[in-house]
């Protein structure tokens, strides 16, 4: 896929962000020497891009969290290195945000800069099988919350509707419709739909701007 | 739109709620459960329903205390060190014999602990949620379906018998998220002829209370309690068994120890090892009927946990202490892995082949 310099990654907590992060940060791996993602999670005290940690240094992929992330330590913090993404304008970055209008109001730290540079794309990561996003007019209930708390305007739409482990060929396609209607509602483009990897060779006929996902290691 | 969705185990506590009735809840902040609060305070609102965040823990107990006192379907939900400060409420719903719903979304102890998911309060949940002589029943989902499903069971249950319904989930359970389908049958509203509801004029007052001035009035009370107990004992207790027809080491595990001893059984059998596991449902009532049906079949006993071994006492009593019994836990936050149960179960079986 083609990325600007950073990307950022925002919507509805549960809708997938974290897992589409590190996949993004795969991707953009393959194409750029320099890249980092960081995880600006302010809300979830589990399930964490931390959780990668080992397979992202594995890449080379550098990882900015919070030392908080996956402990006992019970507060919001913001890892200080994520400032390495604005002033160093060498490295290619994803950033993973934290859910709903709470977890983007961490992002206004350095949104002014972000904005400044003007190289970023802004993703708004949608997943029609979550309760509270089941239809567009919801969604876009969820879209303004987060876009009033971190001051950037979403710039694109990542289809990420998934239904876990079950998710099958038709969920997926049953989702394109819900996608096209956000983004008509909305005037911004659908970039990408993902899928997991294993539905990829089947779906890519079917799908444009289909995006693979490998998943992030689980309990089953 | 599709049927099922994509839910985390405490917001499917918290829809499950609200479709079993719900329009009441009380609570305090508190990791790992949060998402139940914050979901109850998005559609609260809504449906007409009463979200509060209380001052604290105890406020919140006994605000649920004065709304089932007239009749209405309640609830509250914390974690382990909230939990601890709901208990004096606790006894006093018993004494009460008040219906109600408590969440516990474990995190590990003791004290403030961490934030990490934990099994530890097994000993609180089932034996001593308060002072006093009062049961709970306990109820211990293992997936987030059955977050929701055993969330509608404990509120049918709690109005039933008149007690209060906890689920005693983990961190994990609550954080996880997976595939659901919520489609309860509207709850038929059960008759409560007890509660304080106003006599308009027509009945005698209905008074709630667990205070007795009589000590044998008190020791009546108790006793028709635990004939109630009794009866539950014996027609309430869930379980699942898994593998176990011609099982020679049997697991027991609940929760997220069960998902993770499933897999590990698994493996084993594919080693020919002999393993199967039960899984209780309900820790109170413990499901003793399966065990009895193992002894003298069953050489070892290995009981998978998030503590340092609670449940595996209600193993050696359900089953009279037949066997040999291990533990196989991790504590402080660490869940333990396929791998380690895998251990225990070939160290079980004469170690490796």
């Amino acid at each position: 896929m083609i990325y600007k310099r950073v990307t950022l990654l925002c919507g509805h907590y549960g809708s997938g962000k974290t897992n589409v992060a590190v996949n993004m940060a795969y991707d953009l791996k393959s194409q750029y020497a320099d890249v980092v993602i960081a995880d600006l999670d302010i809300v979830n005290p589990y399930f964490r891009t931390k959780d990668s940690k080992d397979d992202l240094e594995q890449r080379g992929i550098t990882l900015i969290s919070s030392e908080y992330a996956g402990t006992n330590v019970d507060i919001p913090a913001m890892p200080q290195q994520m400032y390495m993404i604005t002033d160093n304008k060498n490295l290619h970055a994803v950033i993973d945000v934290g859910g709903d209008d709470r977890g983007a109001l961490a992002l206004g730290r350095i949104a002014p800069a972000i904005m400044e540079e003007n190289d970023y794309e802004m993703l708004f990561v949608i997943n029609c099988f979550r309760p509270l996003t089941r239809d567009a007019e919801s969604t876009l209930e969820v879209m303004r919350e987060i876009e009033d708390a971190c001051k950037i305007k979403f710039t694109a739409i990542v289809n990420n509707s998934n239904l876990g482990n079950e998710t099958k060929m038709e969920d997926v396609l049953n989702s394109l419709p819900y996608a096209d209607e956000v983004s008509r509602l909305t005037g911004l483009p659908v970039k990408c739909t993902c899928i997991y990897s294993a539905l990829y060779e089947e779906a890519k006929e079917k799908i444009e701007n289909l995006f693979p996902l490998n998943l992030q290691r689980k309990i089953n | 739109m599709a049927d099922k969705v994509l839910m985390k185990g405490n917001e499917a506590i918290a829809e499950a709620a609200i479709q079993a009735g719900c329009r009441h809840y009380f609570g305090y902040p508190i990791t790992p459960q949060t998402e139940i609060a914050a979901y109850m305070a998005k559609r609260m609102p809504k449906i007409g329903g009463c979200f509060l965040q209380a001052e604290s823990e105890v406020a919140a107990i006994n605000m649920v205390y004065g709304v089932a006192s007239t009749g209405y379907r309640v609830m509250t939900s914390s974690s382990s060190p909230g939990i601890s400060l709901k208990s004096e409420g606790l006894s006093y719903l018993a004494g009460a014999d008040l219906p109600a719903l408590v969440i516990n979304v474990q995190r590990g102890g003791p004290g403030l602990g961490g934030i990490q998911p934990s099994q530890s309060d097994y000993y609180q949940a089932t034996k001593a949620g308060g002072h006093g002589d009062f049961r709970m029943l306990v109820l211990a989902p293992a997936s987030v379906q059955e977050m929701a499903d055993l969330t509608v069971k404990g509120f049918d249950l709690a109005d039933k018998y008149r007690m209060t319904s906890m689920i005693l989930a983990d961190g994990t359970m609550g954080q996880m998220m997976e595939p659901v389908s919520l489609d309860y049958e509207a709850s038929k509203p059960v008759e409560k002829p007890w509660a304080t509801t106003g006599t308009k004029m027509e009945r005698e007052h209905n008074i709630v209370n667990s205070l007795f001035l009589q000590p044998d009035e008190l020791e009546k009370s108790n006793n028709e309690r635990f004939e109630r107990y009794k009866y539950i004992e014996e027609n309430e207790a869930m379980y699942e068994e898994y593998m176990m027809d011609d099982a020679e080491i049997c697991i027991t595990a609940f929760g997220i120890a069960s998902r993770v001893a499933k897999n590990a059984i698994v493996e084993a059998r594919k080693k020919g090892i002999k393993v199967g596991m039960i899984r209780p449902i309900t820790l109170w009532p413990f499901p003793n009927k399966p065990f009895e049906k193992t002894i003298g079949k069953i050489k070892t006993y290995i009981s998978v946990e998030l503590s340092m071994g609670q449940m595996i006492d209600d193993v050696k009593l359900a089953t009279k202490c037949n066997g040999e019994y291990v533990l196989c836990n991790r504590v402080g936050g660490m869940i333990p892995s396929p791998e380690e149960v895998l251990a225990a179960i070939e160290k079980a079986n004469g170690g490796n082949k």
